[in-house]
């Protein structure tokens, strides 16, 4: 169990928090121009680093909003949390 | 299980089993990664096709991932043909495989209830039961009062916030004892010449006009003719060296034992609603599992909550257990399809074979799967059992959906 810090709220337990897979997938343009691995991309394929992930989360037992953070898979180190107007962190 | 003490049938402690060489500047086939995968794919091209000039490389040191990590169990009780296929294919090998090793690995086939809390679960379960009869693989529905008697430990009250409604039997299924099918997988290998390097971490994969030619490694480069990736929870890491993307994520996948108790837990009992799967080992600890941590990790720890929720699972179902000490407790990492299948077969790369995506069930299908992506490498085509788990069934959309029997939540 470990301290996330929600943008809204600070930092609360990790049961309080829903995870949501990989951030920054964007729903294709133009769908139809889509070929079959284009969509196999889009539907199945993840980022799975050994490193670096910025993935979404969601407050679900506090505000219940959702954000985006920059977590290390290796150690769960919370490298950069921020909101998902916000741009993606540079993590050095 | 035999009235005897806990530990008595254990075999005595093993001597050198493999010897420990320096790899050679070239192989016909390299097999990255040294669990039980690897180990068995590398037995069966020595043993079934004579491919003797083969190196398992392991970063670590042998059976030390997930192999040392997961909870043993065996059943073949999956829904789909295709799955039922491949893991009944195993379990046949399972029942002869001591004798084939010519090595102790402790099958002890006491059988496996999958437990129905809901109408749903009813439904789903006698559903997967008959699918079962149909593939020739051994499967009955049993009430509660049939729970009861099964596993006479397992809490059957009306009155608890899930009651067990009946579960899925599959007689056949049961646990071995996962170092011993490693040790006896190395033993075998290394006698028919396979060259078993550890401490050998693959950092590159060298491709030539879209072939593979060689790994590169922290000993140096390997020329390899084929290499076969077997690398369980890092498979993604690996295939992006070869230049490819797999569906893929890895998750922290947690189970614990408790102290050694007198034998009170006859067969294997598992939860998908309330999760928690729980076998008593040949020792005497309760190995008892969870599901998968929710977000994607490669630490070999996951959280304390989810230990919290398999112990309540496991509390309202064995009340027995309330007085039993958690000894220690430790995470592997799996590797999860979007379909929970398993992907096995030719990559975008010649010569380069792979086998992952076995999530949270590889080790049941470790001699299985051994034979099959042994096949797969040497003829450079798919063993028939194999054939359905490709990487292309993600744009083809022929996916075989076993999350329903796939039994641990992810």
């Amino acid at each position: 169990m470990q301290l996330i810090p929600c943008p809204w709220c600070g930092p609360r337990e990790e049961t309080e928090f829903h995870y949501g897979g990989q951030a920054h997938v964007a729903y294709p343009q133009d769908p139809a121009a889509l070929s079959d691995e284009d969509w196999a991309k889009f539907v199945f394929f993840r980022a799975n680093p050994s490193g670096p992930l910025p993935e979404r989360w969601t407050h679900s037992a506090g505000c219940r909003r959702w954000f985006n953070a920059v977590r290390d898979t290796r150690t769960h180190d919370l490298l950069a949390v921020y909101r998902l107007d916000e741009p993606r962190p540079v993590i050095p | 299980m035999n009235p005897t003490a806990p530990g008595a049938d254990l075999p005595e402690h093993p001597d050198f089993l493999w010897d420990n060489p320096d790899p050679k500047r070239s192989y016909d086939v390299v097999v990255v990664g040294g669990g039980g995968h690897g180990l068995a794919t590398a037995y069966y091209l020595a043993k079934v096709h004579g491919i003797t000039n083969v190196a398992v490389l392991e970063k670590g040191w042998l059976a030390g991932g997930n192999m040392a990590r997961n909870t043993t169990i065996i059943r073949s009780n999956y829904l789909w043909d295709e799955s039922s296929g491949i893991y009944e294919h195993s379990l046949k090998l399972w029942e002869g495989l001591e004798e084939d090793l010519g090595y102790p690995i402790l099958f002890s086939q006491r059988g496996v209830l999958n437990l129905a809390h809901g109408l749903q679960d009813v439904r789903d379960s006698v559903r997967r039961v008959e699918a079962n009869k149909l593939n020739g693989i051994d499967a009955e529905w049993v009430d509660a009062a049939g729970v009861k008697e099964i596993c006479p430990i397992v809490n059957t009250s009306p009155d608890v916030r899930y009651p067990v409604l009946g579960a899925t039997y599959q007689p056949r299924a049961g646990i071995a004892k996962h170092d011993y099918v490693a040790w006896g997988f190395a033993r075998a290998a290394a006698a028919l010449g396979v060259d078993l390097i550890q401490d050998c971490e693959v950092t590159g994969i060298e491709t030539a006009a879209g072939r593979v030619t060689a790994v590169d490694t922290t000993r140096g480069r390997i020329a390899a003719g084929k290499v076969a990736l077997c690398a369980a929870g890092h498979s993604s890491v690996v295939a992006k060296m070869a230049g490819f993307d797999l569906p893929l994520v890895s998750h922290p996948l947690q189970a614990l034992v408790s102290e050694l108790l007198e034998p009170v837990h006859p067969t294997v009992v598992m939860s998908n609603a309330v999760h928690v799967y729980v076998s008593q080992a040949h020792k005497g600890e309760l190995v008892m599992g969870a599901g998968i941590d929710s977000y994607a990790g490669y630490g070999q720890r996951g959280a304390f909550h989810i230990i919290e929720d398999q112990m309540a699972a496991a509390l309202e179902l064995f009340p027995v257990f309330a007085r039993a000490h958690l000894l220690r407790t430790w995470a592997g990492i799996v590797d999860v399809t979007p379909d929970a299948s398993p992907i096995v077969g030719l990559t975008p790369v010649e010569n380069l074979y792979l086998n992952c995506g076995w999530g949270t069930g590889g080790f049941k299908a470790t001699p299985g799967v051994g034979d099959c992506f042994a096949h797969t490498v040497a003829k450079g085509k798919p063993h028939p059992y194999a054939e359905p788990f490709t990487l292309d069934r993600f744009t083809t959309g022929a996916l075989v959906d076993e999350h329903g029997a796939a039994a641990v939540a992810h």
